[in-house]
């Protein structure tokens, strides 16, 4: 009986959820601006409430997945009876309903957290927090009770077994990328909520920045790495090979993540030199805004893509009226409140501040050229004006040059003071660096790829430009401490956060550059006995295969891959599945992976006579582009366990903390 | 004051030339690399350029699939069940191309009348429409429920023609 009403209790727990949102995003709001005290003390129950109940909720959709109710339409849609347990968990954010009722999750648990760590704050600036989380989830959560309830019923007609997952997403990269991605874009609202509280309480001090810092950082990190997982998963899963393909639904991801770089940095010009704060409100308020335009690309179904499922246009329509009324009411408490928070500091252009204002100028166009291709289309599409689609070469014309631009201006930002900076003093620490960068750059081509490559040596000159100064930086940091390891040891977690992270980067771009420039491709038509060599390696096809999994038969070949003359070889098995349920085919590709190269073999189409079409690539520097993605994620989050932020959490005493600060920054 | 006044104009100088910077590259490099949408009607009837990088889409024709037996050059028919056009491509085509489904070719439209691909896309689901070849169809008086229906049968066709060449 009760295992039979799961998903109504899962129905009724979101619809209270609701409500709790609601008395969340009023009563404190109102309470702060009417000094209430009481009416603001709603603000933490209701937000763990508001959590508990969706948690409840989302318990009970899973729990529909696991015990194979197809009488709820999302599970017959999504799941079957022969799905491995751990694919039933991940199906249940596969599809639209499921990953909508996981946006607003993770929304209530940061809403929770915010609630649970902010017991140094003011009250009514807790209580404006909150409530604008509170605001947010009541859109969320009404979107999914009226365009997109998980928990709607086939009956009477119960399907027997489900139409199963599709086969693109029974994989690891899926049951991770989308969980990361949304911590990722939901956590941005946090520091949303945090800019509309400073707007509307009209202070926006030191103490406001220290506190929006970790969750910036933080809410970064995870997109980094849903962003990261995503190409990684396109990478083996598709079976081309390609790990970004400017596809509007990635773009949608990218430009979160760009202003968002932005916000970091201009939160740390708000915290140290008191400048940029009305930018810094406006970037937080731009970043949770195109946190909600992805959503809205991604679910409303205007998208030709990958993630595309077919879709009710009324969604779309309520997630546009959903950002409007964001961006809209955002903007208008900017344009009234900003003039009260804004502060004038002045500073000389050649100093940190300056180069950090550069960062966020050229992060900020980046994300204008990326939102133009995306949006242009649609725009056009929306007037009439004819149906295009823009390629990546359009992505590639305008990104690559803007970030070799602010690669420059990166490896001179950490060198440089706040304030203002002797040019000599850079020349003094940089010339070294530059002049190996060049050299390195000049000479690493022939070493990775045997010939001279324009675009390699550019993108080498650009991460090396990166790598260097910062290893000059740690050397002039540490010269004076008695020994190396306790010059080390005294550097505080922040200053290695953002070195991993500018780290990150450069190993990222070189990554880009090898493999963009240096990849070898071979389409080849295959039969048993056949072979090809690329890049040195044999790959030779020695019998092909059939076998059975559990809910899916498979093609397989078996390819013996011997490098040059050697006598080792390994085999790579790569096999087509056709998914029974949905009498999908589906590529596996075979990979070898290794840190300076990788293999890859992917099985076409089969041609008849016993022989296939084969993909055979070889990868160099492939995997360098996720580590990068991992580095600067691991910075964000070194960043975030910084002493000065953990302090806050257990000292009461702001004189204490300012005093240890000066001294801080006068050993810096 | 002045020495921030001046600071101000130059930042606003700067922002704003920068901004028309980055609004010319953007225009001119999407003005490069636009590709236009065509249906088969379109293209058969000349609105669509020669030699110029263009989509098109339609569904797969029945029958119309050729391979070459020693390279992996493929030959089909794209159509909107009022015009056909022919597609050239060498490579290999996306696992869910099928016969009687839709797909969005990227190539040029050679002089002789076909269209030299160099990428073919079908979708990731099954049961998804590019929206642009379901547009195109319903262009050619057809409604969604048809050509559906239409898919449906082709595929069934085809499907007992593989089970009969398998026998």
């Amino acid at each position: 009986m009760f295992i039979r009403m799961i998903p109504e209790i899962g129905h009724f727990a979101l619809v209270i959820a609701l409500l709790m949102a609601a008395v969340q995003g009023v009563m404190p709001l109102a309470g702060a601006a009417l000094r209430r005290p009481l009416w603001m003390a709603y603000a933490r129950p209701m937000a763990a409430g508001q959590f508990l109940f969706v948690v409840i909720a989302y318990l009970c959709l899973t729990a529909s997945y696991l015990l194979d109710d197809f009488s709820v339409a999302n599970v017959a849609n999504n799941s079957n009876s022969m799905l491995p347990w751990y694919y039933k968990l991940s199906a249940v954010w596969g599809n639209h309903e499921g990953s909508v009722l996981l946006w607003s999750l993770m929304l209530a648990g940061w809403g929770y957290l915010a609630s649970r760590f902010s017991r140094e704050l003011p009250r009514d600036m807790v209580a404006r927090v909150i409530g604008v989380l509170g605001l947010v989830a009541v859109g969320f959560l009404a979107f999914v009770l009226v365009t997109s309830n998980p928990f709607e019923r086939l009956l009477p007609n119960v399907p027997s077994d489900g139409a199963d997952l599709n086969p693109l997403l029974q994989d690891i990269g899926l049951i991770l990328h989308p969980p990361m991605l949304y911590m990722g874009y939901v956590g941005f609202s946090v520091v949303f909520a945090f800019a509309i509280a400073a707007l509307l309480g009209g202070r926006l001090d030191a103490a406001w920045t220290r506190w929006a810092r970790p969750w910036t950082n933080l809410a970064w990190a995870f997109l980094t790495v849903g962003i990261a997982l995503g190409s990684w998963w396109a990478y083996y899963e598709l079976g081309w090979g390609g790990w970004w393909f400017w596809d509007p639904v990635e773009n949608a991801s990218l430009l979160p993540w760009l202003t968002g770089t932005a916000l970091m940095h201009s939160l740390a010009v708000t915290e140290k030199r008191g400048a940029f704060k009305s930018w810094t409100v406006l970037l937080a308020i731009f970043t949770f805004s195109l946190s909600l335009l992805g959503t809205f690309l991604v679910r409303s179904g205007v998208l030709t893509s990958v993630h595309a499922f077919a879709n009710d246009p009324s969604r779309g329509f309520f997630i546009l009226i959903l950002l409007g009324i964001t961006v809209g009411l955002s903007l208008l408490i900017f344009a009234l409140r900003a003039p009260r928070v804004s502060h004038r500091t002045g500073f000389n252009w050649l100093s940190r501040d300056a180069l950090l204002l550069i960062n966020n100028i050229m992060l900020v166009i980046m994300t204008v050229t990326v939102l133009m291709g995306t949006v242009y289309p649609l725009l056009l599409d929306a007037l009439d004006l004819g149906k295009i689609s823009v390629g990546p070469p359009y992505f590639n014309a305008l990104f690559v040059p803007l970030t070799v631009i602010m690669c420059v201006f990166m490896g001179l930002g950490p060198t440089a003071r706040w304030k203002q900076t002797d040019p000599r003093l850079l020349v003094k620490r940089l010339w070294l660096a530059g002049v190996a960068a060049l050299v390195i750059a000049a000479v690493m081509p022939f070493v990775i790829g045997g010939e001279w490559n324009a675009w390699v040596a550019l993108g080498l000159v650009a991460a090396m430009w990166i790598v260097l100064p910062t290893l000059r930086d740690l050397y002039d940091k540490t010269r004076r401490a008695e020994s190396f390891g306790a010059g080390l040891r005294k550097l505080s977690l922040a200053y290695w956060g953002m070195q991993l992270g500018h780290l990150g980067v450069a190993v990222t771009i070189i990554g880009v550059a090898v493999v963009s420039n240096f990849e070898i491709e071979r389409n080849v038509r295959m039969a048993p006995g056949d072979s090809v060599e690329v890049a040195g390696y044999t790959f030779t096809m020695q019998q092909l295969t059939s076998r059975r999994g559990p809910n899916y038969i498979a093609d397989g070949a078996e390819i013996e891959v011997r490098r040059g003359d050697s006598r080792r070889s390994f085999t790579m098995n790569p096999e087509k599945r056709v998914y029974i349920a949905r009498g999908m085919p589906m590529s596996q590709v075979a990979l070898r992976p290794g840190l300076f190269r990788d293999l890859y073999v992917a099985m076409g189409e089969d041609l008849g006579d016993n022989s296939w079409a084969m993909r055979v690539q070889y990868k160099p520097f492939v995997r360098w582009l996720w580590l990068g993605a991992l580095l600067m994620a691991i910075g964000g989050v070194l960043a975030v366990v910084d002493r000065r932020y953990r302090r806050l959490a257990t000292s009461r005493d702001p004189e204490d903390s300012a005093r240890e600060d000066t001294a801080r920054e006068a050993t810096a | 004051m002045r020495p921030k006044r001046k600071q101000k104009l130059f930042m606003a100088l700067g922002l704003v030339s920068l901004a028309a910077i980055a609004v010319g590259l953007t225009l001119y490099a999407l003005r490069a690399n636009i590709n236009l949408f065509f249906s088969p009607i379109q293209i058969v009837a000349g609105d669509a350029p020669y030699e110029r990088q263009l989509r098109a889409g339609g569904m797969v024709k029945e029958g119309s699939v050729r391979r070459n037996p020693d390279s992996l050059d493929v030959e089909f028919t794209v159509t909107d069940y009022v015009e056909d056009v022919r597609v050239h491509y060498s490579g290999i085509l996306p696992d869910l191309f099928r016969e009687g489904q839709g797909v969005v070719v990227v190539g040029q439209l050679q002089r002789d009348g076909y269209i030299k691909a160099d990428q073919v896309l079908a979708r990731h689901d099954e049961n998804y429409m590019p929206p642009e070849v379901s547009e195109a169809l319903e262009a050619a008086g057809y409604s969604p429920a048809d050509y559906q229906a239409k898919a449906a049968e082709v595929a069934e066709r085809v499907e007992q023609r593989d089970r009969a060449g398998q026998n």
